[in-house]
């Protein structure tokens, strides 16, 4: 079994490829035909995911790749391949299991949509693209993978077409990932110019292991940050974010698999594959392109949550929450701990899945309406996405003990604490917890708490195509915290490689503490500032934050998401558009006037070829011509016709010759 | 077997002109599927493991100036007779059609011959007698068929490129007068140890360069295209930027690169940052312009900067460039003007179905909206702008892909710079998809009807031929790969 | 007394002054004829004398020049007459002021 799948790993992303391929050919009518069959793929390739997840359990540290050639070109052969190893397959896992539910999900959500079918197919495209980077075994086939998920996101964030900010925020998105993309795909190129291959394991021979890695020399930091540069996009970190809240204008399931789960964190899943790029050369287990992870992590971390405080669509809420969510999971691959970043990973793929299809069901029963403020008393109308939201919301905040996220984020933060270089990480990282605990009970208030407010008032629980799935992730939420605690941190040594045991005495350690101090610190600020939110207290209105109330240059300064759209708008974009301007214009007035400049030099000169031709020589000849015609006439006139006259005219030649004649002799 | 290829169209031409109006464009059609038989039957019988020229065609013509009648093929020149036979076929299906087809038809016919003539001569004087004769059809296709400022525009594109030639066969003469030969590959042996010395090798070399520069377009020789593409009618702007801009390529290749190795050395980085010039300023021009033509010319123009910019890069610095840099740059090259000539070509092509559509407006204003109307069209346009913008999985990635490899490990910061070009084409493009097929449907395109049956099939077969290179791209390089091993020698 | 070439010379010198004034001043084409053959004759006869006082008069030079002369002249009177006939019968004249039609 395990020797069939390794050398059919490529089934994996092929099968939901060939699935889209059939369904975007159906017709728009199939729709339970289009559904069925790509959820269909998406069951085969979680049950190819099961079958290769098993012989990476059987052996600690298992790695298999196979190698083909793509194409050569002259003598040189390209070569692609695929990858299985632990890490590759627990991501497989992940994204096929958050994937289905998703699916499934969608059925119901998206039950009214007239391109149902396409949605269906572009679902499916995405899916076959997303497995495929997590088994690519080439930056290549990463990167072409990458660039494939990246063509879904688009066609999913604007899939809402005849909505124009929509397709904006789909261009938007598009532009700003291929602004990281074009650093990736360089650093890919010198990669691939220093190393003199693309595969990351060949037997020795490949771009991550000794030999490889050997021939980098200094250029490897360079290398990484480009290519990390690749994850900033992909995976919304400060400063090229600015596109994930936007993509929200997607549907929800969109938002959920592609914009929390799955793609996003490839960024993240890029880092950890090419690691021994950026930790080559460590010294205490820290490279300067290490550093730059870290602190780009930490800012993005903070910023995000702060930002998310302020917020006021549901969808964008969990936007921020996913982007400062990122940044930790950053953080924790610059300081060294990797195993720690991908957990998080994927326990993030789970909890934030559920919340954003948690916050699908909300919005499919608010029947469209996003802003939190109009809702309130949610949990009496929809109790079963009221209690998925409410674990989904502990996990994310990271409740300690049952629920995923509370041990994945002890891990990171015990992870940080270590980092040689400095303590700020660790302080800040603090910050961040206090904050994600803080605006998601705020969400919660607002949302499942309190009276219903406007647009609540036909509210209704979702169908069950909708709530068993966010039963199934909710249930994966906590279940995944059996592999995840230090007790048997099975994930964490499947992810190192290393043997796990079991001892129940590690269960509870001082990193527990501090979280649980810093979680009920987040959600007991929360509970005590938005007590009354959504009702009048005091002089303030209702429809007024307690935080604007209290702070309204600072709740201002959050909730426009600090300026930086706007500053980008200025400066970036404005400065691409006038360049662009500029060009049409030299091309039309400068160049071309060049080239008319000439033009007119030629004419000029014509024009005075002419002048010669037509006045100088032309007269010349029409002169002499004249001329001679004048001659011709006055020579005429002695012509008279009277030979005698001519005789006496002889006569007298001939006398005047005689006298010559007689003068000269 | 290639002097047949070359002169079926032009019999095509002579059953055009006696045939009576009606019927003019089945006839064109007719001898173009007879060349196109005979291309891929040259094709099938070519030897892709053989080095050197095959089915030579040699016979005495002009002994005086040494001129012969030389023609043959080697995996470049069979590279560009298939996509000759691919694009003209192509644009005769294109719309809208224009009025009194019959001259139009017989015009791209000779057009199509000089093409085939120009790819396939392996002598100097063959070649140029060909390069012009596709020169006047051209010129005569947008004068008399064009759209607005036809006469403008044909008069530059004319006088552009005719001075280019000019200065093009003095070089030329000059090289004949100083080693008395024309013939290509004995040139190209002899260019190796510098084939003129002191001023005369820079007046030829700035002579042939400008010939083929104006031809490319090379920044800053290019203001005659985006005025050209944009007066053209549709058949004839796919056949200049798919075929007939290949020219210039394929020139520079054969002709220039061997010939002048030393002089490409010592003004190398010029060369290369006029190349980086084309790759960024033509799509930034392309991003502020509302016109589609306008816009899809000049991504043309950085489109084939990409081409000239490894180009010049390995010929410039040939000792920094590795073997497998010559390879993968020739190879991107070869690859890219393929990909390039099928894309833009499918590019024009729609753009030419949505004039057709809204009765001959063509703004990026005058849509909106598309998706919801014609979905079809939206979506197979959609892959012919993804495959130009470099989307893996379709054929424009392969050669941009070797083409940028090959670049950056010679030229890394020249190469660095052109990335931008990669991400302004995007731009560009997803700026024109949101204007066309996204938000509410425009007035007047509520009446648009979607891919017909017709249309439909000249799309397909284009567009799975670009997944088909994009996914499996192997059967392409099996065209070429001997000839770069042999021509990568020659850099060496 | 001997005939001296100065006296050949001043007769042949008048014979010729007459047959111009002759051929200038008559108005007849037949008298203008006539003039010319007087200055013939008078040229004619300059050849015989010069040839009769220069050196080799052995030779029989001048008498072959005066008898071509003769003939050419002969030659010249026929044609001439013919031409004034043929004149007359076409103009009804042969008064020369009247046949001017070779004016330029």
């Amino acid at each position: 079994m395990s020797a069939w799948i390794l050398d059919r790993l490529w089934l994996i992303p092929a099968v939901p490829f060939a699935a889209s391929l059939i369904v975007l050919s159906l017709p728009n009518a199939w729709r339970r035909r289009a559904a069925a069959l790509a959820a269909t793929g998406q069951v085969a390739a979680l049950a190819l995911s099961v079958v290769a997840f098993l012989p990476t359990v059987q052996t600690h540290g298992f790695r298999a790749a196979q190698n083909f050639t793509w194409f050569t070109f002259g003598d040189n052969a390209l070569q692609l391949g695929f990858v299985l190893d632990p890490l590759a397959a627990a991501m497989l896992l992940m994204i096929s299991l958050v994937g289905l539910c998703i699916f499934v999900f969608s059925i119901g959500y998206m039950a009214d949509d007239k391109n149902f079918v396409r949605f269906f197919a572009y679902l499916s495209f995405f899916s076959g693209a997303m497995l495929g980077v997590v088994i690519a075994n080439s930056l290549l086939l990463l990167f072409i993978f990458w660039e494939l998920v990246g063509l879904a996101s688009y066609l999913l964030i604007g899939f809402w077409i005849e909505r124009p900010s929509a397709s904006a925020a789909a261009k938007k998105a598009f532009i700003t990932t291929r602004i990281g993309d074009m650093g990736f795909f360089l650093g890919m190129l010198w990669l691939y110019n220093r190393s003199g291959t693309l595969l990351f394991y060949d037997g020795g021979k490949g771009c991550l292991e000794s030999a490889g890695l050997a021939m980098l020399g200094a250029s490897a930091t360079f290398i990484a940050l480009l290519i990390f540069f690749g994850a900033v996009g992909k995976s919304g970190q400060f400063p090229l974010h600015v596109w994930l809240p936007d993509a929200m204008e997607g549907p929800t399931p969109v938002s959920a698999l592609i914009h929390a789960a799955t793609m996003v964190a490839a960024g993240v899943f890029l880092v950890a594959r090419v690691y021994p790029l950026f930790s080559l050369g460590a010294i205490n287990g820290v490279t300067s392109s290490l550093t730059v992870v870290v602190w780009i992590g930490v800012t993005t971390a903070l910023m995000a949550a702060l930002i998310a405080i302020a917020q006021a669509d549901i969808k964008r809420i969990l936007a921020y929450s996913t982007v400062s969510q990122l940044g930790l999971m950053m953080v924790s691959l610059g300081v060294g701990g990797v195993a720690a970043g991908i957990m998080h990973l994927i326990a993030h793929g789970f909890f934030k899945a559920l919340l954003f299809l948690g916050s699908g069901s909300v919005i499919h029963g608010c029947h469209g309406e996003q802003d939190i403020r109009k809702m309130g008393g949610l949990r009496r109308f929809m109790p079963v996405t009221f209690v998925t939201y409410a674990i989904g919301m502990m996990a994310l905040s990271g409740v300690p003990l049952f629920f995923s996220g509370g041990w994945t984020k002890e891990e990171i933060l015990h992870a940080v604490g270590h980092w040689p270089p400095s303590h700020a990480p660790y302080y800040l990282m603090f910050a961040g917890v206090v904050l994600t605990a803080l605006y998601m009970t705020r969400q919660i208030i607002y949302v499942f708490f309190g009276d219903p407010r406007a647009s609540v008032d036909h509210s209704h629980e979702s169908p069950r195509v909708m709530t068993r799935p966010l039963i199934a992730l909710a249930l994966g939420a906590i279940l995944l915290s059996v592999v995840l605690t230090p007790a048997w941190p099975w994930l964490h040594e499947y992810l190192t490689g290393e043997p796990v045991h079991f001892e129940i005495g590690r269960l509870i350690q001082p990193a527990l503490f501090v979280s649980l101090v810093l979680v009920s610190a987040g959600i007991g600020v929360g509970l005590w500032m938005y007590r009354k939110a959504g009702v009048q207290a005091g002089d303030r209105p209702a429809q007024i934050d307690p935080l604007e109330y209290a702070q309204p240059a600072l709740f201002r300064f959050l909730a426009n998401k600090m300026w930086i759209d706007e500053l980008y708008y200025r400066t970036v974009i404005a400065f691409s558009w006038m360049a662009a301007r500029l060009s049409d214009w030299l091309d039309r007035y400068f160049w071309d006037g060049l080239v008319r400049g000439f033009g007119a030099i030629g004419q000029v000169f014509a024009m005075f070829t002419t002048g010669v031709d037509e006045r100088g020589i032309n007269a010349g000849v029409d002169e002499t011509t004249v001329g001679a015609r004048g001659l011709g006439r006055l020579m005429s006139a002695a012509h008279s016709g009277q030979i005698q006259i001519y005789l006496g005219v002889v006569a007298i030649g001939m006398l005047a010759l005689l006298l010559l004649y007689a003068w000269l002799v | 077997m290639i002097t047949a290829i070359i002169f079926i169209p032009l019999l095509g031409t002579l059953a055009v002109c006696t045939w009576p109006q009606r019927n003019c464009r089945v006839i064109a059609l007719m001898f173009n599927v007879i060349s196109a038989a005979c291309a891929l039957g040259l094709w099938r019988k070519f030897d892709a493991t053989a080095t050197g020229m095959q089915f030579v065609e040699r016979h005495a013509w002009i002994p005086a100036i040494n001129a012969e009648y030389l023609v043959g093929v080697d995996g470049l020149s069979l590279l560009l007779v298939l996509l000759t036979s691919l694009i003209v076929p192509f644009a005769f299906l294109a719309r809208p059609v224009p009025a009194d087809s019959r001259g139009f038809y017989a015009t791209m016919l000779v057009m199509q011959s000089a093409l085939y003539g120009t790819f396939t001569a392996q002598n100097f004087v063959l070649w140029f007698l060909f390069y012009e004769m596709s020169l006047i059809p051209a010129f005569l296709l947008i004068k008399i068929w064009g759209g607005e400022n036809r006469d403008r525009a044909a008069t530059k594109f004319f006088l552009y490129t005719f001075l280019g030639s000019v200065a093009m066969l003095l070089s030329f003469l000059g090289i004949y007068f100083a080693k008395g030969t024309f013939d290509f590959s004995a040139l190209a042996s002899l260019g190796k140890n510098g084939l003129l010395t002191g001023k005369v090798a820079w007046l030829a070399f700035a002579g042939i360069f400008i010939g083929l520069a104006v031809k490319v377009p090379l920044f800053p020789f290019h203001t005659w295209l985006p005025d050209a593409y944009q007066t053209a009618p549709t058949g004839v702007s796919m056949v200049l930027t798919g075929v007939l801009s290949k020219m210039g390529v394929y020139g520079f290749v054969r002709l220039f690169l061997p010939l002048f190795p030393n002089e490409i050395r010592i003004i190398g980085p010029w060369l290369l940052a006029l190349a980086v010039c084309s790759i960024v300023f033509a799509p930034l021009a392309a991003w502020a312009q509302r016109d589609l033509k306008r816009m899809v010319a000049y991504l043309s123009i950085n489109h084939l900067g990409y081409c000239m910019l490894s180009l010049f890069a390995v010929a410039a610095s040939p000792a920094v460039a590795a073997n497998i840099d010559t390879h993968a740059a020739l190879s991107g090259v070869f690859m890219q003007i393929f990909n390039h000539g099928i894309t833009a070509a499918t590019l024009f092509y729609f753009v030419g179905l949505l004039e057709q559509r809204s009765g001959s407006r063509r703004s990026i204003g005058d849509f909106g909206g598309l998706m919801q109307r014609t979905p079809l069209l939206c979506g197979w346009m959609s892959v012919a702008m993804f495959s130009s913008l470099g989307l893996p999985g379709l054929n424009g990635f392969i050669g941009e892909f070797l083409i940028f490899k090959a670049s950056f490990a010679i030229a890394a910061s020249f190469t660095a710079i052109a990335v931008l070009g990669l991400l302004v084409t995007a731009i560009v493009f997803a700026r024109a998809m949101q204007s066309l097929f996204s938000g509410p449907l425009a007035e007047n395109c509520s009446a648009f009807p979607d891919l017909l049956t017709g249309e439909k099939l000249v799309v397909v077969p284009v567009t799975l031929l670009m997944f088909a290179i994009g996914i499996a791209p192997q059967f392409m390089f099996n065209i070429f790969n001997t000839t770069v091993v042999q021509m990568a020698r020659l850099f060496g | 007394m001997t005939p001296t070439l100065q006296a050949f010379v001043l007769v042949s010198g008048a014979l010729f002054s007459i047959g111009l004034l002759a051929a200038l001043s008559r108005r007849h084409a037949i008298f203008i004829l006539i003039g010319i053959e007087l200055m013939l004759a008078a040229a004619n006869l300059n050849f015989i004398a010069f040839w009769h006082f220069a050196p080799q008069p052995h030779q029989p030079t001048g008498v072959m020049f005066a008898i071509f002369s003769i003939a050419i002249s002969a030659a010249e009177a026929a044609i001439g007459l013919a031409m004034v006939i043929a004149v007359y019968r076409h103009y009804h004249t042969t008064n020369v002021d009247q046949l001017d039609q070779l004016k330029g």
